[in-house]
């Protein structure tokens, strides 16, 4: 990132996909940044609208199946997020999002919908509805603390070769196969609401850090109080 | 009404005795129970009690219980009103409901999203009210989207009257099948859920109440019925001064509803609307509690779109203290909270509390809005001076602080 610009937040198609805190995500991102004097601008993408290439986050949500396969045709379409993507930015795609990015996913009856391509991944409808909290162990390789979020799916996501699980649950169903989750570069994936930014503020400092550089610590006590309460809670036995 | 079958008859006396059982127990309000215990013995019976009398349904995500109070006021200027008062508003309360006022001829049913298309299998109702649909609770009742889908399909091919808000996309789709539809602009203040159209995908073109989908021809259709800041339009034109007890912009919205309603059983706008003015509060919900000098008025928001309507009530001027819980009622996921934008909150002292106050905590943080955690409600009314407060509390936070202070208020 120039740093004479301000730090580009996109979000795309808050118009199909917001069902559920997303939002969240974007003000997590703009707050940690903010915190640490680095200005932001926050890019509000609809779905009859371009989705510009020259941003530095990227964030998509989760939503229902009809607006996820309109979603996953315009992201095809307009191509603007690929190459996004191919200059270096990050993104963070969240349950319908995540499924998005792969090469397809289950439609409204379950039906085979062609995604994006973006991870190398695809899922399927899976036999029941995985609701409720979720906790993993994130890969080694990325240094984070215990991952914590809500999740809310039907989804079973299989994990191609080119991308690594982000992580491996605890407690709660993720991608279906132990592990939560995936990323190959820049690029996130997660079934996790929460909103995922909100409960892990470190996998948004990982992201900010991958396109500001290194960053200073912040206060984080109501983050860390809230993910003290999750925690225990849901794993207290 | 004609006479109930034999086996009826029983399912719903000892359905009766079940309610009276639980409230004397102190289990609860009996209209749930009273109500299982007649459909297991009757699994007909909601049909049957339904049968031969006037009924209306009521459904959206915000604002029945509140509208199916205001137009049973109204009904009963025409005679005896069945209707589960308590928010029950599942099979099990409609039988409860219609089981206690055998005789009346009309029924007034709160009707859940997810159930209408059933109750309205069932019942047979003439008339249904559906006033908005947007996100709630998605951990348990699911996509807003496939409701309306529901809906379309329940309301196909039957004589039902709707009455609907042509100012809520959604809701105009999902109503839009009927064989009979009184359109009413009742306003739509959360739209977050509505920028695309319903019927094709594509993006809704907004100009002030009036939308349209700029790639099909699905529009709002011409309302009937409109609300004009305090002043009801009548199908004629006439304008009616609603000047009802009821807060805020949701609730005259949910009036200008009732009076329609109201008209499709035939009884007009003069007789409707005074005892519309007679409603003061609804199964607790804008009652003011009180506790040494503090009076606490209790506002009750489950969704985003229920906090946009506290946040048009609650006074500037007030305190404000917030409760949140994440019960099953409430739905267990808590991200809902960001999707509220607190920011309107600046300025004002504000008090944290309920199960899940560290999650609005974050949230407050967040947004910049400063705050007070609080580990009780008690603790937090006790911190303010004497005199007024506001109280915006969710589902169980809110019937946990109307237990705490008897729900005789």
């Amino acid at each position: 990132m120039p740093s004479d610009s301000a730090l580009s937040i996109v979000w795309i198609y808050p118009d199909l996909l917001s069902t559920y805190g997303d939002q969240g995500n974007v003000l997590v991102l703009e707050q940690r940044a903010r915190r640490r004097g680095i200005e932001t601008e926050t890019i509000h993408v609809r779905s009859a609208d371009p989705v510009p290439e020259t941003g530095d986050i990227y964030l998509i949500g989760g939503g229902e199946d009809r607006p996820q396969i309109l979603a996953a045709e315009r992201l095809r379409r307009d191509g603007g997020l690929h190459r996004a993507i191919a200059r270096g930015a990050a993104l963070l795609a969240v349950c319908a999002g995540y499924q998005i990015m792969g090469s397809t996913f289950g439609g409204e009856e379950g039906q085979p919908v062609g995604g994006i391509g973006l991870l190398d991944i695809s899922s399927s409808r899976g036999p029941a509805r995985a609701v409720g909290e979720l906790v993993a162990e994130v890969d080694a390789a990325l240094g984070l603390p215990t991952l914590t979020g809500f999740e809310n799916h039907m989804g079973v996501t299989h994990l191609g070769p080119g991308v690594r699980p982000l992580s491996k649950t605890v407690k709660g169903v993720g991608n279906g196969d132990g592990f939560e989750g995936c990323y190959a570069g820049h690029v996130v994936g997660t079934y996790l609401h929460g909103p995922a930014l909100a409960r892990n503020p470190a996998l948004a400092d990982l992201l900010l850090s991958w396109r500001a550089g290194q960053l200073t610590s912040l206060d984080d006590s109501p983050y860390e109080a809230l993910r003290q309460e999750r925690l225990s809670t849901v794993l207290q036995p | 009404m004609t006479q109930l079958p034999l086996r009826a008859q029983l399912a719903s006396a000892l359905g009766r005795s079940a309610a009276t059982l639980s409230r004397m127990t102190g289990r609860g309000d009996g209209s749930v129970i009273g109500g299982r215990v007649g459909l297991l013995l009757e699994p007909d019976l909601l049909r049957k009690l339904a049968r031969d009398r006037k009924l209306s349904l009521v459904s959206a995500t915000n604002g029945k219980t509140t509208t199916t109070r205001l137009i049973t006021s109204a009904l009963l200027e025409l005679g005896e009103v069945a209707t589960n008062a308590f928010g029950a508003n599942m099979p099990a309360g409609h039988v409860s409901a219609l089981s206690q006022h055998k005789g009346a001829p009309y029924g007034v049913l709160e009707v859940d999203e997810k159930y209408l298309p059933e109750v309205l299998d069932t019942t047979g109702a003439g008339v249904v009210c559906l006033m908005n649909l947007s996100r709630d609770q998605m951990d348990r009742a699911g996509e807003i989207w496939l409701l309306a889908q529901k809906w379309r399909r329940a309301l196909s091919g039957k004589p039902t009257h709707v009455i609907a808000n042509c100012d809520d996309p959604l809701v105009t789709w999902g109503a839009s099948t009927a064989a009979k539809v009184t359109w009413v602009a009742g306003g739509q203040r959360w739209k977050e859920d509505s920028w695309c159209c319903p019927e094709c995908g594509g993006p809704l073109d907004r100009k002030d109440a009036d939308w349209a989908c700029r790639e099909c021809t699905f529009h709002r259709p011409e309302p009937q019925w409109a609300l004009d800041d305090d002043v009801a339009v009548d199908p004629r034109g006439q304008r009616w001064l609603l000047d009802i007890q009821l807060p805020g912009l949701a609730n005259r919205s949910n009036a200008v509803m009732a009076l329609a309603v109201a008209e499709a059983f035939g009884l007009p706008v003069d007789r409707a609307l005074p005892r519309l003015r007679e409603v003061r509060s609804v199964a607790g919900r804008y009652t003011t509690v009180e506790r040494d000098g503090r009076n606490a008025r209790l506002l009750l928001a489950k969704n985003p779109a229920g906090w946009l309507e506290a946040f048009d009530v609650a006074d500037p001027q007030l305190p404000i203290i917030l409760s949140v819980n994440a019960q099953g009622p409430d739905g267990r996921d808590t991200s809902w909270l960001w999707d509220v934008d607190y920011r309107i909150l600046r300025g004002r002292p504000v008090f944290v509390t309920g199960e899940r106050r560290l999650d609005l905590a974050l949230r407050l943080d967040v947004a910049d809005v400063p705050f007070t955690l609080c580990n009780t409600f008690s603790e937090a009314l006790a911190m303010q001076p004497p005199g007024r407060v506001d109280v915006i509390a969710n589902y169980t936070a809110f019937q946990q602080i109307r237990s705490e202070f008897g729900r005789a208020v």
